[in-house]
C-alpha cells in the first residue's frame, strides 16, 4: 500500500519537471477553469487553461519559425499582461530561457543586461520598450529579432526584424505541420535541472547579477510554499509587481502553474487599486510600502470625515487593535469583546477591507523590507491574515514564513519545509534549500563568494533565531548594522521604520555609524503633507517649498521626538536617537540612483551625493546651501538648488546609561 | 470639384490624399468688423493642417466657419467634392467633422465615460423613448457604441479616470477627455482649437503624441489652431498664417518660417 503510493507520487513528480509540463497537466485536468484574466476595453477578458495552452503553443511554434534555438536567452520587457507571461512559457517550450527585465529601466541599464545575457530575441510590451531596444542596438549587435505586443504607434517602423506578437502566433499556427514534431521534441528534452528563468537582481551595490534558477528551484520552492500555506486551485491573485522581480515569477508563474490558479492582470498600472477592488484576490502580496500607503490614504480620508464617523472609526479601530490579532491567532477572546468586534466588522472593518480589495484574502504576504510593527498590526487587526515573508531571488523567494496562528511583526517566521538555516559568527543569516539558485550567470567569483561548496548561501542580513519559538528575527542588512563611536549598536533601519510609520514621512535616512550621535534626512509624503497644508490654508508651489515650510519642520520634529522617546525604551538601541535632522528638498528617486528599483535606500550613494548635507548635520550649522543633480523621466539632467534648515531634536534619557555600567 | 494634384507620401511614411475641404474666398463680417477677409486654402485628406497667427487674427473665426457655427457673407466652403450649403453645426457634425474647444466644453457633472459617450450621439439611431426604456435597438446600439468608446479610452490612456466626474479632473486631462469625445464621433475631419493652451511641457508632449497617433492610427485629417510655435512646426504638414483677417502665408513649416510677412507679423515691424 505504502509502496504503491510512493511509486504513484514519484511518477507524478517525474512528469512535472517544467513549466510547460505543468501547463499540459493544467490544460488536461483543469482545462475549463480560468488561467488568466486581464481587463481590456473596460471588460475582464479571460483565458481558460485550454485557451492559454493553445496560445502558448502557437507562440512557441512562431518562435521556432523565427529561429529560436535551444539555450537562447529571450529577454522580455513589459508590464504584467497575460500575453507576456504566456510568451515566457512559450520560450521555455522551445528550450530557451526567459529573461524578464524591469520595464522602467532606462536604455543604458537595459543595455547592460541585454549585453550580459547575449539575448538574440527581445519581446517588448509596447512602442516605448521597442524604442529603448532600438537605442540599445546602437551599441550591442547580437539582437536579431524584436517582437512587440501592443501595436500602437508601430506602423511606421522598419519591420525587417520586428514583428507583432500576434503575427508571430499566426505564423506559428500556419506552420504547425512543419514544426509540431520539433516542438514536441524540444519539450520532451527539458530536464529538471535545465534553467527555468534568469532574473537580474537590482542589487543595492554594483552591477546587476543574473541569477540562474532551474526548473527544480522554481518548482520545489513553489510546491513547498504552496503546501505551507495550503494554496488551492481556486486562488485568485493580482499580478501587478514588476515581472523582472523573482516574487512575481514565483507567484504568477511558479505557484500559479503548480496549483493551476488564476492570474489577474490590471488594465493599467494606474488602475491597480480599482482592479484589486474588482477582483478581490484570495492570495495577495505587496511590499511594506503598499500597506503603508493604503493606511496613509485611509487616515487622510478619515481626517475629512464627519464627527460621528470619525468617532466610530477611532473607537472600533482601538478595539480591533486589542482583539483582532488574538482572534486571528485563535487565542481565547471573551463574548462581549467578540460581539463588539462583530459590530466593528459591520461598521468599519468590513468596509475598509472591501475598499482595499482585501475582502476575500485568505493569506497575504509582505516582504522586501521590514514592515513597521504598527502597520503590520493595523492590517491584522482588521482580520487580514497578513504574514511576513523572508526571502531573496537566490532562494527562489522562500526562506522563512509565518505559520498560521504564529504571526508576529518582529519576526519573519520559521524556515519553510526543505529550507535549513544557520547563523554565521558575524550574525549573518545563511540558508540552504532546494530553491537555492544554480549560479550567477557568467560570474563565478560572485557565485563562489555567495554560495559555498556545501550549498550554503549568505543572505547579507544580520539576524538571530529565537530559542523559544524557532522564529528568525532580522535586525538589518549585515553591512548596515554598525557601531557608533561609543561602541553601542547602530541599526538605522530600525529607526527609519519607526519614522516611516507617520503618514507625513515617506522616507528617512538615518546616519550615525562611527559617530557620537545619530542624525536624519527626511522625505515628506506629498500626499499626506499636501492634504494637511490644504486644510491649514498653507500655500505652496512645489515640493521643495512645502518641505521647507517652518510648520512642516515643526511637525516632523514632533514625530522625531516621539520616535526618540520610543527608541530610548530599547536599551540595546537607545544610542540611535536622532539629535539633528533636515528635510530634503527633493524626493529620493531610483532614477537618480538614490533608491533601488525596488525602492530600497542606497546608503552609500546617498552618503556621497549629499555629503555636504551630512557634514552640515554634524558641524552644528543651522542651514546649508546645496545643489543637487536630478534626472528627469526622459533621461535629461538638471540641477535644483536649495537652502535647507537644520534643526535639533530633543533626545530622551537613555534607559540604561553607559556611565552607570562603569 | 476634383483635385488636380496627386496624393503623395510624407517623409515619415504617411499618405496624404486629395483635397478634403476647400475654403474659397471666405469673407466673414460682424457688423462693421471684418474678421476674415477673402481667404482661400484647402485641407487635404490625412494631413495635419495648422492655422496660426497673432491674437485677433481670425483663427477661431475660421475654425467656426469650418464647423458651421458662423456663416460667411462671401465665399464658398467645399467638402468632399461638393459645395456645402449653409448648415447648422449638428448637420456639419453628421457630415463627419468633430471639434474640441478652446475653453473646454465638457459636462462637468458627468463621468468621463458618459462625456465620451455623448460623442457617439450622431451615430445613434434609436429614438428617445427606446433609449429611455432600454429596449430593443437601443440596448444593442449602446453596447456597440460603448465598445467603440472603450477603444478610444484605451487609445488615449484614460482608463483610470473612466468613472471620475469630469469636474474633478485637472486641466490637462480634461483636454484629453475632450479629444476623446471628438474622436468618439469617428470624424473624417477633426478640428482642434488650441489643444495645448495652458499646458506644461510634459502635458504638451503627451498631447502632441496623441495628435500624431490619432492621425496615424485612424487616418483622421486634423486642422488645428495653436499658439506654441514649436508644437505647430513639429506637428503639421502645412500651415496657414493669418494676420488681421488676411492670409499672409501658406505652405510647409519651413516655407512659413522663412516667409518675411510672417516674421513681420510675429515680431512686429515699424510703420514709418
Amino acid at each position: 500500500m505504502g509502496g504503491r503510493h510512493l511509486t504513484d507520487s514519484s511518477v507524478a513528480q517525474d512528469a512535472l519537471i517544467s513549466i510547460p509540463a505543468l501547463l499540459a497537466r493544467n490544460a488536461r485536468k483543469y482545462g475549463a477553469s480560468t488561467a488568466y484574466r486581464e481587463k481590456e476595453f473596460g471588460i475582464w477578458q479571460t483565458w481558460t487553461w485550454i485557451e492559454a495552452a493553445e496560445e502558448i503553443r502557437a507562440t512557441a511554434l512562431g518562435l521556432l519559425n523565427i529561429g529560436v534555438e535551444k539555450g537562447d536567452y529571450v529577454a522580455l520587457v513589459g508590464r504584467n499582461r497575460p500575453a507576456h507571461y504566456m510568451a515566457m512559457v512559450a520560450a521555455q517550450m522551445v528550450g530557451a530561457i526567459p529573461v524578464p527585465l524591469y520595464q522602467d529601466a532606462v536604455a543604458e541599464e537595459m543595455a547592460y543586461v541585454l549585453d550580459h545575457c547575449g539575448a538574440r530575441f527581445v519581446i517588448c510590451g509596447d512602442q516605448e520598450q521597442v524604442d529603448k531596444v532600438i537605442e540599445v542596438q546602437e551599441t550591442i549587435h547580437h539582437i536579431e529579432h524584436v517582437i512587440y505586443n501592443d501595436k500602437r504607434g508601430m506602423r511606421k517602423y522598419d519591420h525587417t526584424n520586428l514583428n507583432w506578437l500576434h503575427d508571430i502566433q499566426a505564423e506559428g499556427r500556419a506552420s504547425h505541420q512543419r514544426f509540431d514534431a520539433e516542438l514536441d521534441k524540444r519539450i520532451a528534452e527539458i530536464t529538471y535541472d535545465d534553467t527555468c528563468v534568469m532574473l537580474y537582481t537590482s542589487g543595492t551595490t554594483g552591477r546587476p547579477k543574473g541569477v540562474v534558477l532551474s526548473n527544480r528551484n522554481i518548482i520545489e520552492a513553489s510546491k513547498a510554499s504552496s503546501e505551507f500555506d495550503h494554496l488551492r486551485q481556486d486562488e485568485q491573485i493580482l499580478a501587478y509587481l514588476p515581472m523582472a522581480w523573482v516574487g512575481d515569477f514565483i507567484f504568477s508563474v511558479g505557484q500559479a502553474y503548480w496549483n493551476s490558479f488564476c492570474v489577474n492582470c490590471p488594465e493599467r498600472p494606474e488602475t491597480m487599486y480599482e482592479n484589486l477592488h474588482e477582483i478581490g484576490p484570495t492570495y495577495f502580496f505587496a511590499p511594506p510600502r503598499y500597506f503603508e500607503e493604503r493606511i496613509t490614504l485611509l487616515l487622510i480620508r478619515m481626517e475629512d470625515a464627519g464627527r460621528l464617523k470619525k468617532w466610530l472609526f477611532d473607537t472600533f479601530m482601538a478595539h480591533a487593535k486589542t482583539v483582532g490579532p488574538k482572534l486571528l491567532d485563535g487565542k481565547p477572546v471573551g463574548g462581549w469583546d467578540r460581539f463588539k468586534y462583530w459590530l466593528g466588522n459591520i461598521f468599519i472593518y468590513g468596509p475598509v477591507r472591501n475598499r482595499a480589495g482585501m475582502s476575500h484574502v485568505r493569506v497575504a504576504y509582505t516582504a522586501g523590507e521590514a514592515i513597521g510593527p504598527e502597520i503590520f498590526e493595523f492590517w491584522r487587526s482588521l482580520g487580514i491574515n497578513l504574514k511576513q515573508l523572508y526571502g531573496q531571488t537566490e532562494a527562489s523567494v522562500f526562506i522563512t514564513n509565518h505559520p498560521d496562528h504564529e504571526v508576529r511583526s518582529d519576526t519573519v517566521g520559521v524556515p519553510i519545509p526543505g529550507v535549513e538555516i544557520r547563523i554565521g559568527d558575524n550574525g549573518e543569516v545563511y540558508y540552504r534549500s532546494p530553491g537555492t539558485f544554480v549560479e550567477y550567470y557568467k560570474n563565478p567569483e560572485s557565485t563562489a563568494s555567495t554560495k559555498d561548496a556545501e550549498g550554503w548561501v549568505a543572505t547579507g542580513d544580520a539576524g538571530f533565531i529565537e530559542e523559544a519559538t524557532g522564529h528568525l528575527r532580522i535586525i538589518d542588512r549585515a553591512k548596515d548594522v554598525g557601531k557608533m563611536a561609543d561602541g553601542s549598536l547602530f541599526a538605522p533601519k530600525y529607526v527609519e521604520n519607526k519614522l516611516k510609520f507617520y503618514p507625513n514621512i515617506l522616507e528617512a535616512v538615518v546616519i550615525g555609524a562611527g559617530r557620537d550621535t545619530c542624525c536624519a534626512m527626511i522625505n515628506i509624503d506629498l500626499t499626506a503633507v499636501g492634504n494637511w497644508a490644504e486644510r491649514n490654508n498653507i500655500a505652496y508651489a512645489s515640493y521643495q517649498e512645502l518641505a521647507a515650510h517652518p510648520k512642516v519642520y515643526a511637525m516632523v520634529q514632533e514625530h522625531i521626538e516621539e520616535v526618540n522617546r520610543s527608541v530610548a525604551q530599547d536599551e540595546m538601541l537607545s544610542g540611535c536617537q536622532i539629535h539633528r535632522f533636515l528635510i530634503l528638498h527633493k524626493e529620493l528617486d531610483a532614477d537618480d540612483g538614490e533608491l533601488t528599483r525596488t525602492r530600497k535606500v542606497r546608503r552609500a550613494i546617498i552618503g556621497e551625493k549629499f555629503k555636504d548635507l551630512v557634514d552640515a548635520l554634524y558641524d552644528g550649522s543651522e542651514s546649508i546651501y546645496t545643489e543637487t543633480e536630478v534626472t528627469y523621466e526622459d533621461g535629461r539632467k538638471g540641477k535644483i538648488t536649495a537652502t535647507l534648515e537644520i534643526r535639533d531634536a530633543a533626545v530622551a534619557q537613555r534607559v540604561q546609561h553607559k556611565m552607570a555600567a562603569e | 470639384m476634383k483635385d488636380t494634384i496627386e496624393s503623395y507620401v510624407t517623409p515619415d511614411g504617411r499618405t496624404i490624399g486629395g483635397v478634403l475641404m476647400e475654403m474659397k474666398n471666405i469673407t466673414l463680417r460682424f457688423g462693421g468688423v471684418t474678421a476674415i477677409k477673402d481667404i482661400s486654402f484647402d485641407i487635404r485628406e490625412g494631413e495635419i493642417r495648422a492655422i496660426i497667427g497673432p491674437n485677433g487674427a481670425g483663427k477661431s473665426s475660421m475654425l467656426n466657419v469650418i464647423s458651421g457655427f458662423y456663416h460667411p457673407q462671401e465665399g464658398e466652403v467645399w467638402f468632399r467634392g461638393d459645395r456645402r450649403p449653409p448648415m447648422k453645426p449638428y448637420q456639419v457634425a453628421q457630415q463627419g467633422i468633430a471639434r474640441t474647444f478652446q475653453n473646454i466644453a465638457l459636462f462637468e457633472g458627468m463621468t468621463v465615460l458618459d462625456n465620451v459617450m455623448t460623442g457617439r450621439l450622431t451615430h445613434m439611431r434609436a429614438g428617445m423613448l427606446a433609449q429611455a426604456l432600454w429596449k430593443g435597438r437601443a440596448e444593442a446600439e449602446e453596447t456597440e457604441n460603448r465598445e467603440k468608446v472603450e477603444k478610444i479610452i484605451d487609445f488615449l490612456e484614460i482608463q483610470s479616470i473612466r468613472k471620475t466626474p469630469v469636474g474633478r479632473l485637472p486641466y490637462g486631462l480634461k483636454k484629453r477627455v475632450e479629444l476623446a469625445r471628438a474622436l468618439a464621433a469617428e470624424p473624417m475631419l477633426l478640428l482642434l482649437d488650441e489643444p495645448m493652451a495652458g499646458m506644461n511641457v510634459e502635458e504638451k508632449e503627451d498631447m502632441s503624441r496623441f495628435v500624431l497617433d490619432v492621425n496615424d492610427e485612424f487616418g483622421t485629417t486634423i486642422a488645428l489652431i495653436e499658439h506654441d510655435m514649436g508644437v505647430v512646426m513639429d506637428l503639421s504638414d502645412r500651415v496657414v498664417v493669418m494676420d488681421y483677417g488676411k492670409k499672409i502665408g501658406d505652405g510647409t513649416p519651413d516655407d512659413v518660417r522663412n516667409n518675411q510677412a510672417v516674421i513681420d507679423a510675429y515680431l512686429g515691424v515699424s510703420h514709418d
